[in-house]
């Protein structure tokens, strides 16, 4: 075990010792190290404004990523590159991005400003290792950027000056044709430092009232959840940090299951494919979208990149939330989830099985989340998901749909649906399905009794989100669009944004 | 940071007119590179102390039975608990009709409110034993929402009213009664950099304060008066904020005060930093307003009378409303004129967090009202809402406003609007839009074209006046201060402009001192658009002394007549010639026993509003623009897309156009977010419950349209003498995205034509729903869960 935390920024190692569990790295950033361009402007991950850029080993090399540092804990930067604003211009001279911001008058206020120059610049360093790839294999295409890419990038950013054009522009002209910067034409040594800190003994960090372990192995770290079973377990942080920042408690030890190896894998099995618990929404997306490619329309709108990029399936599940955008979407196509404790004790539970109700999930003792199974399309299905929202981008769901119907000849022979935010926990509509079993497509545009089963189905909440009725009769038509999108049924029920996995870009 | 100096483009190339150049911002590179300072970027000096404010968390209303701070006491890295018994003042912090307690004594009047303070050795030990505070109540069912407060009728000003002519006989004139009942609801500021302020004791019970405020002179104030010190014992500084929008006008006051009061009390510097939670909860917001006008029109759509009646939503205390309500009122004509006009305005107290200024300052809700009339005149004349509007523009049928000021740019806003028509191709769109609304599918599209004509100067005449403070130095530098703050809207950068081609200095020579009260006392807030025209004019007031006596001097010295000489570009010119540098000519001055410093001041002329008799001139000049819009809304889900935005804004002769298209932008964007997703939810028993970005919902870069065209209004410039004849365009643009809020009423109307949307703001997805659900019925459509009726039949 390593008792001390290494981390590399600007071309060295940098070594930690005896912090909090708990502290986080915008504070780490701010008041250790006393670099105060990283600003806390909402301190729950909604902002951007404490954007930084982590450089983290992947098998292509190094790859860039942005993340809220609000929310991001200081135990997490271990084996990784730590990029900062104050990093970026070098002797005087800006970098591209914010030379760019500089030209376009992307600055007005200010405070933003250091969030939106470093989600810029990951997309930044994103192009830059596509155009090497796509130069080193002259088949791999170098996509053109898009305005839906800057979007897509700064939708985790918030400006209360600019209306955004400026920044938008100077994104799309800094990142269109990058150049080499001081990053890229280090790349190859950063790969070998961070390659050197990944070789290490899993770190195991002794703080003042607890601890810090990132075991690298399952085993251990079913082992050491068993010997310290109150420990919380971290998944990615991106809701638990929350308690750290909003509610201000005290986590003296954490558990990061973020860095064992067999966790983070995404396995092509036979009859479905495992996504470790450890999985970020970054990392899953290329998968999923390739076999549910309906689920870009929710997707590329859970949380944001910097979101994504923290956030894994494994603990989103593991949270019971019953807003979670993940779970009814898997509920949906059938997910299971591998559930493991110490001594290769294991147990599989139908996804939606483990949502007992608000608040409770079923979790043993010194049990964890290990990996969620995601049974392959059926030629049959169809299958369709909506979100709906106060604000488009980054928002929390009001209600989420996910309709898996599967229809032979002009008849729906199953259907399984399930609704987020409509109850307690992510919840299927049973009688909803069971209405809709046997249906001819042709008869269930007309006052269909499967609408009127949503409302024995569901008796969800007013809040500040939307208000019970809103969130039925959101539900309602969620349905009406997924039965006008079967086979057979005319063009559908356009949708106002047009999300789809095609052009869902794999931004991170 | 180049070392060239902080401007972007500037340097020695700086061409001797940069006035009306698109420079970058001056902190631009600062701002990009993260070295741009905010209060908590400043280095804490040792031992600083941290403030945290302890919340009423669970009463809106009531007396307060017991406050127990035990445990917070004897929480680690606790120093103090502060309390009202510890303020040796007086215990307010309002604007100046009192009623803001820092902190509560005996009774609660709203959820969120300030009962003690934390001090302590850390901001996380701080808000830790926060939380451990015995608080208890007795509590009463609060007043919260508007309509509670219309019944309950209690207010924390009195009812205004003033209007012209006879309702009666207009009336009588009229065709048809149009009635509008609009509910607008509030917003929060969002600034992106929190509330927050450092104080640092001095020698002598002296006190240096570091805020992100507005209104440095009020934080001033303010803690003098609750420390019970001289003001001259309390300064205040301000470099930049991060944001502020208004919500950082009065509300800064108490926590600079906080933070002043643990350095008074434990003797040691001291910062009260809110996080974004508190922030949102126990600081105002826009004012929420239920607006009722009655109108009677002629054949032609043309008010000829009409009555308005304002309910506002003030929270607990006056703060600012009284100008906020007065500018709704001023604003309630927008560009119409009206022949026979009341406004009526009610004040309302409600047990919540008081409002306060917000950019528009009670402007936008009056001309949304407005603009809402002229389209349910359209909707009831059958005629497409531009031609009601260009029926009713100003200069038509006369230019006297309802408060009888004489409007006297009638034919700009008259050229504006049809600027923009052609330019957006309204004509166009107008039948695109129909001919696929005909369609009859789930998916509608708005169109709407709306004017903002708005008043520019502070309706409470004293506040029009500024200073400032202009030192040269013997090598020619200058070091500038004025009494206004920069908070992002480049106030800072355009003034160094001005300044830079008044003195005839290059820009690298001048330094923006940051805002401080020991250097230009007793000024205004940095509001009402006016920033730029009052601390420009008073810096060139400065110039102009220092350079008279420079010219006296060398006239003295050369013989040259002192109408011949001139200065520009770091040089002295005689009949345009250079003849000397500047800092020779300064250094030889200065050897003379000449002042190089001078201290400028102006106050805006014209100005003779009486507010008593409802007469006289409350602006100065107004500000004009027009935005056009077109939206697509389901009519299922209720979400909205802003398809395509064009603006024509009438800034004068520009100071810098760069800065100003970034107002224009910016303010239209937030005016986009007022109207659409930002829903402040207060609970009934008075929490707010969206106190967080996770919850309340600014725009984000997708809202805002890639078809979104900005230009500025080829102006023969600004009647009035202000700075290079340009116009304020701090909050004008706000009101632009009325056209956006107006243009989902024309997509809506399309479900039932002839049936006025009764569309509340702000238009969120489930208001859109409810309202299309509405008209859908009205029009004699099914709702849901039929689908075909979803398809037009």
């Amino acid at each position: 075990m390593r008792e001390v935390l290494k981390y590399v920024r600007a071309g060295r190692i940098i070594e930690l010792r005896g912090r909090d569990a708990d502290d986080t790295l915008l504070d780490y950033i701010r008041e250790d190290l006393q670099l105060k361009g990283t600003k806390e402007g909402c301190a729950e991950g909604d902002c951007g404004a404490c954007t930084v850029v982590i450089g983290e080993l992947q098998e292509e090399g190094v790859r860039y990523r942005a993340v809220n540092a609000c929310i991001m804990l200081l135990g997490q930067l271990d084996g990784r590159e730590l990029i900062l604003v104050e990093d970026l211009a070098e002797a005087g001279e800006l970098h591209p991005v914010q030379q760019q911001i500089v030209d376009h008058h992307g600055s007005q206020c200010g405070f933003c400003t250091p969030g939106f120059v470093m989600s810029c610049f990951a997309l930044y360093q994103q192009r830059l290792l596509a155009m090497e790839m796509a130069h080193q294999d002259g088949g791999r295409r170098f996509e053109k950027l898009e305005r839906r890419h800057v979007l897509d990038s700064f939708a985790g950013n918030l400006c209360r000056c600019t209306g955004y054009t400026p920044l938008v522009e100077a994104a799309l002209a800094a990142c269109h044709k990058p150049v080499a910067d001081k990053f890229f034409a280090r790349r190859h040594k950063t790969e070998v430092l961070l390659r050197h800190l990944n070789t290490e003994p899993a770190m195991a960090l002794s703080t003042p009232n607890g601890f810090f372990a990132a075991p690298t192995d399952l085993e251990d770290l079913l082992a050491l959840y068993d010997r310290a079973p109150g420990t919380r377990l971290l998944a990615g942080g991106t809701d638990l940090a929350l308690e750290i920042t909003k509610q201000c408690e005290e986590l003296p030890s954490l558990i990061d299951v973020t860095r064992v190896e067999s966790l983070k894998r995404v396995e092509w099995k036979s009859d479905a494919v495992h996504i470790g618990a450890a999985v970020t929404y970054s990392q899953a997306s290329e998968t999923l979208c390739e076999m549910y490619p309906n689920l870009g329309q929710v997707l590329g709108r859970i949380g944001s990149v910097q979101v994504r990029n923290s956030g894994t399936i494994g603990g989103n599940i593991a949270n019971g939330s019953p807003i979670g955008d993940m779970p009814p979407l898997l509920i949906a196509l059938g997910a299971r989830v591998e559930l493991a404790k110490k001594k290769s004790e294991r147990r599989w539970l139908e996804l939606e099985d483990f949502f007992i109700e608000y608040g409770k999930q079923a979790l043993e003792t010194g049990e964890i989340v290990a990996r969620i199974a995601l049974p392959y399309r059926q030629p049959d299905q169809r299958f369709s998901c909506y979100k709906l929202t106060k604000r488009f981008d980054q928002d929390i769901s009001a209600v989420l749909g996910a309709f898996c119907l599967r229809v032979t000849g002009n008849r729906i022979t199953s259907a399984r649906i399930a609704f987020g935010g409509m109850a307690g926990t992510p919840k299927r509509a049973r009688r909803c399905e069971a209405a809709l079993r046997g249906s001819s497509i042709a008869g269930i545009d007309n006052g269909h009794p499967a609408y009127y089963a949503l409302e024995q189905d569901f008796q969800p909440l007013s809040d500040m989100r939307a208000s019970r009725e809103y969130r039925l009769a959101a539900a309602k038509q969620m349905l009406l669009r997924a039965l006008a999108e079967l086979p057979g049924k005319g063009a559908g029920l356009e949708r106002l944004h047009r999300f789809d996995a095609g052009e869902v870009s794999h931004v991170f | 940071m180049s070392s060239s100096g902080i401007y972007g483009q500037g340097g020695k190339n700086t061409p001797a007119k940069v006035i009306g150049k698109a420079l970058a911002h001056d902190s631009a590179h600062a701002h990009v590179t993260g070295a741009a300072r905010y209060v908590d970027d400043i280095p804490e000096p040792t031992g600083i102390l941290h403030v945290v404010p302890g919340l009423c968390r669970g009463a809106a209303v009531g007396e307060i039975l017991q406050l127990d701070l035990t445990s917070v006491k004897n929480a680690a890295g606790v120093v103090c608990v502060l309390t009202a018994a510890d303020i040796p003042g007086e215990n307010d912090c309002s604007p100046g009709f009192g009623g803001d307690p820092v902190m509560a004594q005996q009774a609660i009047s709203f959820h969120g409110q300030v009962v003690f303070a934390v001090v302590a050795t850390s901001r996380k030990a701080a808000r830790r034993a926060a939380k451990l505070a015995f608080l208890e109540v007795e509590k009463h069912k609060p007043v919260v929402h508007l309509r509670e407060a219309i019944e309950s009728s209690d207010s924390v000003l009195p009812d205004y009213a003033f209007g012209r002519g006879d309702i009666a006989s207009g009336m009588a004139r009229s065709v048809q009664q149009v009635e509008l009942e609009l509910d607008v609801g509030g917003q929060d500021h969002f600034y992106l950099e929190g509330q927050v302020a450092m104080a640092l004791p001095q020698d002598g019970g002296a006190l240096e304060v570091y805020s992100s405020t507005q209104h440095p002179s009020e934080v001033q104030h303010t803690v003098a008066k609750v420390l019970d010190l001289p003001e001259s014992f309390v300064n205040v500084n301000v470099r930049r904020l991060g944001g502020g929008f208004g919500g950082k006008e009065s509300q800064a006051n108490q926590w600079a005060t906080l933070a002043a009061l643990a350095a008074h009390k434990t003797g040691r510097p001291c910062k009260c930093r809110l996080d974004r939670d508190d922030d949102m909860i126990a600081t105002g917001k826009r004012h929420d307003f239920l607006i009722k006008a009655q109108a009677g029109v002629d054949e032609q759509g043309r008010i000829e009378a009409v009555t308005y009646d304002l309910a506002s939503r003030c929270g607990h205390s006056a703060d600012l409303s009284l100008g906020i309500n007065d500018r709704a009122m001023f604003h309630l004509d927008n560009a119409y004129y009206y022949p026979e006009v009341h406004i009526k305005s009610r004040r309302l107290k409600t047990d919540s967090v008081s409002n306060t200024a917000f950019r528009g300052f009670g402007g936008p809700q009056g001309m949304l009202a407005a603009e809402r009339l002229m389209d349910a005149v359209a909707s009831a004349r059958g005629r497409d809402p531009l031609d009601i509007r260009y029926a009713n523009l100003y200069g038509q049928r006369g230019t006297t406003t309802p408060y009888g000021m004489a409007y006297e740019e009638a034919d700009t806003l008259q050229a504006l609007l049809s600027q923009l028509e052609a330019r957006s191709r309204y004509r166009e769109r107008r039948v695109a839009v129909t001919a696929f609304n005909e369609k009859g599918g789930h998916l509608r599209r708005g169109l709407a074209l709306t004017p903002v004509k708005f008043g520019i100067s502070f309706t409470l005449t004293e506040l029009n006046q500024a200073g400032a403070l202009v030192h040269l130095y013997r090598d020619g530098s200058v070091h500038l201060n004025h009494g206004g703050t920069e908070m992002g809207q480049g106030l800072y950068q355009k003034i160094a402009q001005v300044a830079s081609q008044g003195m005839g200095v290059c820009l690298d020579k001048i330094h923006l001192a940051a805002t401080s009260t020991g250097k230009v006392p007793n000024t205004s807030a940095t509001a009402a658009s006016s920033g730029t025209d009052l601390n420009a004019m008073a810096v060139l007031d400065a110039i102009g002394q220092i350079q008279a006596r420079l010219k006296a001097f060398l006239a003295s010295q050369s013989g040259a007549a002192v109408q011949d000489i001139s200065f520009s570009e770091d040089q002295v010119l005689v009949k345009g010639k250079a003849v000397m540098q500047l800092a020779q000519l300064a250094k030889q001055a200065h050897q003379a026993r000449i002042s190089l410093s001078a201290q400028g001041f102006f106050r805006t002329p014209r100005l003779d509003w009486d507010r008593e008799s409802a007469s006289g001139r409350p602006f100065y000049y107004f500000a004009h623009g027009a935005a056009c819009a077109q939206v697509l809304v389901d009519t299922l889900s209720g979400e909205m897309r802003l398809e395509a935005v064009h603006i024509l804004q009438d800034v004068g002769h520009s100071l810098n156009p760069a800065i100003d298209r970034g107002q224009i932008e910016g303010g239209f964007v937030q005016g986009l977010g007022w109207l659409t997703s930002e829903e402040l939810v207060f609970d009934d028993a008075g929490r707010l419950r969206t106190h967080a970005p996770s919850t309340y919902k600014i725009p984000c870069a997708r809202d805002v349209p890639a078809a979104m065209e900005v230009e500025l209004f080829n102006s023969a410039g600004n009647p009035e003498d202000v700075v290079n004849r340009s116009k304020a365009v701090g909050e004008p643009p706000v009101m632009l995205a009325n056209a956006v809020f107006c243009a989902i009423g024309d997509a809506l109307h399309s479900l039932a034509p002839g049936h006025f949307p009764q569309l509340r703001a702000p238009a969120t997805p489930e208001e859109i729903w409810r309202c299309a659900q509405a008209q859908k019925e009205l029009g004699g459509a099914k709702v849901l869960p039929f689908a075909h009726a979803q398809n037009g039949s």
